[in-house]
């Protein structure tokens, strides 16, 4: 078996070991039901589409990839096992991936449960499934994007609270960094083109991109590439306190 | 089989402080070498750059003949490790971190019951083996963590504290388990025990305030102490060498 497959598998089953994975998902599956019937107008729309769930993925992530992420590598050094995987004889970039995939992974799950909601509009009414799946792929990039963050952070630290709290700010700046209140605090004291580039990496106006139903290339490198570098920081943070 | 470790003047500085300063010992196949020293002397950290956990500031460490600096995975292979306070999953059962450990090192997929039923037979894991780790007493705890450290019979072994914690007949147990696998293999074992040393290591380094003060044979060991001691011997020469060299350093 591959490496990555090991710790992917090890990490993947160590959520179902706690009350975890139950929690998140409850919670999960309960705060989009909230937010898409009662916030989102679901019915009242009268649309056979799942705009309003999908509009609140990228708000329900912003809190729950983090209580995902958080324990990737902040439990590890709390309890040590670090020493254990990281002198195993699997590369470190197999263990970075293999803990990124799994928790991935869990979260997509969370995502498929919400698929009765898109059973339910397929049979009131006619929807655009291509939208539909467009508006999946887009959810599933958010958390990824989140998680590849959280575990970054998770890297730093073995405390899990910080962990949490950190990752929720710095997702929450990645997501808003395209809104006119963010661009206008650095619009002061920077270029033109730095303050570009802060608003192009903003989650959610690529969020937005995708979910207007057109898969575009340039929003999936987006999410491909940031997820990617974010990877190999996590291997970077990882690597320097080993020489720290 | 010849040289199997060999730590080449190696340092480690955490920011200002200075834990390790010009390390310098070899291991061949057949030894047990137990690395003495006062608490906070560098034992930790040593043991941790002898397997790559942290690199050091300056120096090499060898294992197996592979520079682990070059090639850290072939390194990594050829060794079993036992870290500070035997850490492991707690939501696993022995079995299933047994398992995650023989899969990561790459023992072959049929195998892996083989050598499973084999290590828990030879540490006596067998009434706990299918128990979540959380659950186990400290005593099991520390024999999991030997366990891993030996599913894949590496050539050399690094344990730190293998017997803290353990009770008498445990402690013997394991004393047992390391001088019959000493006698092909390379071990490394930390402790503050100086019985333990006359018990199973062949050889002694002692350290202190991060420099080698002491290497030679237990017998060796136990001449350093003047004539006219007659009692705990070990213990006497120890003191007299570890606080000569924290006075030289402070």
């Amino acid at each position: 078996m591959s490496p990555w497959r090991t710790v992917f598998q090890r990490e993947f089953k160590a959520y179902f070991a706690t009350p975890l994975a139950a929690v998140f998902l409850v919670v999960f599956l309960f705060l989009a039901g909230i937010l898409t019937f009662a916030m989102g107008g679901f019915f009242e729309r009268g649309q056979a589409d799942l705009r309003s769930l999908f509009q609140f993925v990228p708000w329900l992530f912003l809190f729950l990839a983090p209580s995902l992420s958080m324990r990737l590598w902040a439990e590890e050094r709390r309890l040590g096992t670090i020493e254990i995987l990281t002198t195993l004889p699997i590369p470190l970039s197999h263990a970075v991936w293999g803990k990124f995939l799994a928790a991935w992974l869990f979260s997509l799950l969370a995502l498929a449960l919400t698929m009765p909601l898109w059973v339910t509009v397929s049979w009131l009414g006619d929807p655009d499934h291509g939208a539909i799946v467009a508006g999946y792929v887009a959810s599933a990039m958010v958390s990824g994007i989140f998680l590849a963050i959280g575990g970054c952070v998770s890297a730093t630290t073995k405390n899990q609270v910080i962990a949490f709290v950190v990752t929720v700010v710095v997702c929450f700046l990645a997501m808003l960094s395209g809104f006119p209140l963010v661009l206008d605090f650095f619009r002061g004291w920077l270029a033109a083109g730095a303050v570009d580039a802060i608003a192009s990496v903003s989650v959610l106006s690529h969020f937005n991109s995708l979910m207007r139903g057109v898969v575009e290339l340039r929003d999936i490198v987006y999410f491909a590439s940031a997820i990617c570098g974010l990877l190999i920081a996590t291997h970077f943070m990882i690597d320097w306190r080993k020489s720290a | 089989m010849g040289e199997l470790i060999h730590a080449d003047n190696l340092h480690k500085s955490f920011g200002a402080i200075r834990a390790v300063n010009g390390v310098t010992f070899r291991v061949n196949a057949g030894e047990v070498v137990g690395f003495l020293g006062p608490n906070g002397a560098g034992k930790t950290t040593t043991m941790r750059m002898l397997t790559g956990f942290l690199e050091p500031t300056h120096g090499d460490v060898v294992m197996n003949q592979l520079l682990l600096r070059e090639d850290p995975i072939g390194a990594r292979r050829s060794f079993g490790y036992l870290p500070e306070g035997a850490p492991a999953y707690p939501d696993m059962t022995v079995r299933e971190y047994l398992m995650f450990i023989a899969r990561a090192r790459g023992i072959p997929s049929k195998e892996i019951a083989a050598r499973i039923a084999d290590v828990v037979m030879r540490i006596h894991l067998r009434v706990v083996v299918d128990q979540v780790i959380e659950t186990l007493s400290k005593g099991f705890k520390r024999r999991v963590g030997i366990a891993q450290a030996i599913i894949h019979d590496p050539p050399i072994l690094i344990m730190d504290e293998p017997t803290d914690g353990l009770d008498p007949n445990q402690k013997h147990e394991v004393r047992e388990l390391i001088r019959t696998m000493g006698s092909t293999k390379a071990i490394v074992l930390s402790t503050h025990i100086l019985e333990e040393v006359e018990a199973v290591c062949t050889r002694a380094v002692v350290i202190a305030a991060g420099r080698v003060v002491f290497d030679g044979t237990p017998a060796e060991f136990d001449r350093l102490a003047p004539a006219s001691i007659t009692r705990n011997r070990m213990d006497y020469a120890f003191r007299a060498m570890t606080s000569q060299a924290s006075e030289v350093a402070s």
